[in-house]
């Protein structure tokens, strides 16, 4: 277990490396330096040389290079080329935007997708568990951005219950709340539809099974013989699928934080983007996938933690 | 004897469509995904309206028989611009799903062909590319090279590689693992022949079932992308590009943005229940369930 866990994280590691020169690299590629950007067109060539030797970007590529991940390694986010302000607190603070948002949708991707899963699998075959499959594959193929706008539309501008945009912060927790509503719901449902799909297939396997045909001839219930024995199989897919889902979660929330006006970590990327701070981008962006590459490792671990022959094979 | 096999053939081909046309989810999935197709093609060639024909004095106009979704904030024809939208959507769905297959089927065949260091550095390659979800690789790579569809769809076909890599990977292993591999390679065939005769064909419906399930996950990023301002850019019509200045005049006309929602919905439903259908067919071939 001990050398499987080393090697598991060394290939995180590596990824992570593998990650941060990709993301330098494909934001390095840029013509003309931060410095003319920030300063214009109409700067002299002094002022420009002036302002790249201060910021660093003067130096050879891989010695920024190494600065910028040295930086990231002790928690060094640097400072915006625009805005002048160091990173790692703007970060913090869109943080309790998206943590919170991410955090209500996983829980309402949860209660959609357990009962819509499992209720398919339970009437797998019969006219309600079409409908319940259906009514999934329906929900996947709706943009977050749409299911977005049409909650807006029903409940913040038909009735309007909740406000459409914007987040007055957490000194008012109440309206902070309600503003973190729709969003949630949005991004829940859309996550939920694509969860409870894992959810009845791996749901269906645990019902074809031979131990549970045992279990049922023992006398127990479906419901019985299920919740028993094929429950504890049944997660270990499953898992994986949180896992998974987890990750689309905080890519999913980047577009509903544009959807809503939220200012979280989405919106603080796109609002890098249009300014053309790169170095905020270049931080979100490997701090995303550095996010991704430890769900997948945790995953991994999980799996093999519920499953013994995963991990017999992990020994490989 | 000609005639026999001729007829035999036919005959298979008839069960083959019978056996689609008894797939639900293979019917509605073809049908819309010819649907949006056809629509591409029709736009070539005649919309009701040009698609960036302005007309100031019918600017928000509601749907009515000369603008059957009514008109934008510039006058222009909804429904021209939905239909126009298909292409762009579906160029999209093609170039990225076309640059993730042509990179990922010939990587995942190497690393289960060579196994040992190429496997090794196709599957960590893979993994790097996989901390980069489709949407934060096209957010990366606009950020780099400016919005535009083909940086959309080389980012979105980008993120995708590593799909097709452990798809055509795990599948092919299966196949080299199989005995009339065995007897191929005793018989003293080449690995690329093996490739070729024997894992490509056992592994081609699978990789296509794949190919239309990620269609519509691109059709989706790329739809994300244009509404986030990072794809495809006005005037030129997108539906994702539709769907961000209609939420500008919800309060003045929500259907705005539901037009070109519908048109998403519709595709990528579409590619979705196509995928799941070309599996389940093949599951059902090889004697597994669903």
């Amino acid at each position: 277990m001990i050398s499987y866990l080393a090697r598991r994280v060394a290939i995180v590691l590596v990824s992570l490396f593998g990650a941060s020169v990709v993301v330098f690299a494909v934001l390095g590629i840029l013509p003309g330096s931060p410095a003319q950007v920030i300063l214009g067109t109409q700067a002299t060539p002094q002022a420009v040389r002036q302002l790249s030797a201060q910021l660093g970007t003067n130096k050879p590529l891989w010695v920024q290079y190494l600065h910028w991940a040295h930086g990231l390694l002790l928690g060094q986010l640097g400072r915006s080329y625009v805005s002048q302000q160091p990173i790692g607190p703007q970060i913090a603070r869109a943080l309790t935007v998206t943590g919170p948002l991410v955090l209500f949708a996983l829980v309402i991707g949860a209660l959609v997708a357990l009962p819509l899963g499992l209720g398919a699998a339970l009437y797998n075959g019969k006219v309600s568990g079409t409908f319940l499959g259906a009514l999934s594959q329906v929900g996947i193929a709706v943009p977050t951005f749409v299911g977005g706008i049409l909650l807006i539309i029903v409940f913040a501008v038909a009735l309007p219950v909740f406000p459409s945009s914007g987040f007055p912060g957490w000194s008012q927790p109440g309206q902070a709340l309600r503003s973190l509503v729709l969003p949630a719901i949005t991004l829940g449902l859309v996550e939920g539809a694509i969860l409870s799909r894992y959810v009845r297939a791996s749901v269906l396997d645990q019902l074809h099974s031979d131990y549970l045909r045992t279990a049922r001839s023992k006398g127990l219930s479906r419901a019985q013989a299920l919740w028993h024995h094929g429950m504890r199989n049944a997660m270990v897919p499953l898992v994986t699928v949180l896992g998974l889902e987890l990750a689309a979660l905080i890519v999913g929330a980047i577009i509903v934080e544009n959807v809503f006006s939220l200012p979280g970590v989405g919106q603080l990327l796109l609002n890098a983007v249009d300014n053309r701070d790169l170095l905020v981008v270049q931080d979100i962006v490997i701090l995303v996938a550095a996010v991704v590459l430890v769900i997948n490792l945790l995953v991994d671990l999980s799996y093999h933690l519920l499953d013994p022959r995963v991990r017999d094979e992990g020994q490989r | 004897m000609t005639v026999v096999v001729v007829e035999a053939a036919g005959a298979r081909s008839r069960a083959g469509l019978w056996r689609w046309a008894r797939n639900p989810s293979a019917v509605v999935g073809g049908t819309l995904v010819g649907l949006v197709v056809l629509t591409a093609l029709v736009s070539l060639v005649w919309t009701p309206y040009p698609p960036l024909a302005v007309d100031p004095s019918h600017t928000l106009a509601r749907p009515s028989w000369a603008h059957l979704f009514g008109t934008d904030e510039y006058g222009r024809d909804v429904l021209s611009r939905v239909m126009a939208g298909s292409r762009i959507s579906l160029y999209a769905g093609v170039v990225s799903v076309l640059v993730a297959t042509a990179v990922g089927v010939p990587a995942g065949l190497l690393a289960a062909e060579r196994g040992g260091i190429p496997a090794q550095v196709v599957l960590r390659l893979s993994d790097i590319l996989y901390a980069f979800p489709a949407l934060l690789a096209a957010i990366t790579l606009s950020a780099a090279l400016g919005a535009s569809t083909t940086t959309a769809m080389l980012a979105i076909g980008i993120a995708f590689i590593p799909v097709f890599v452990r798809v055509t990977r795990s599948n092919a292993l299966v196949v080299l693992g199989s005995d009339y591999v065995l007897a191929a390679r005793a018989y003293g065939r080449r690995p690329l022949a093996i490739l070729r005769r024997h894992v490509l064909p056992n592994i081609a419906t699978t990789v296509i079932a794949q190919m239309s399930l990620l269609f519509s996950l691109a059709i989706l990023a790329e739809a994300g992308l244009d509404y986030l301002g990072l794809g495809t850019t006005p005037p030129t019509a997108s539906w994702g590009n539709m769907i961000e200045t209609g939420q500008t005049y919800l309060s003045q006309d929500p259907l705005l943005s539901v037009w070109p929602g519908i048109a998403i919905f519709v595709a990528v439903l579409g590619f979705t229940l196509l995928g799941e259908g070309i599996a389940e067919l093949r599951n059902a071939r090889l004697g597994r369930s669903a």
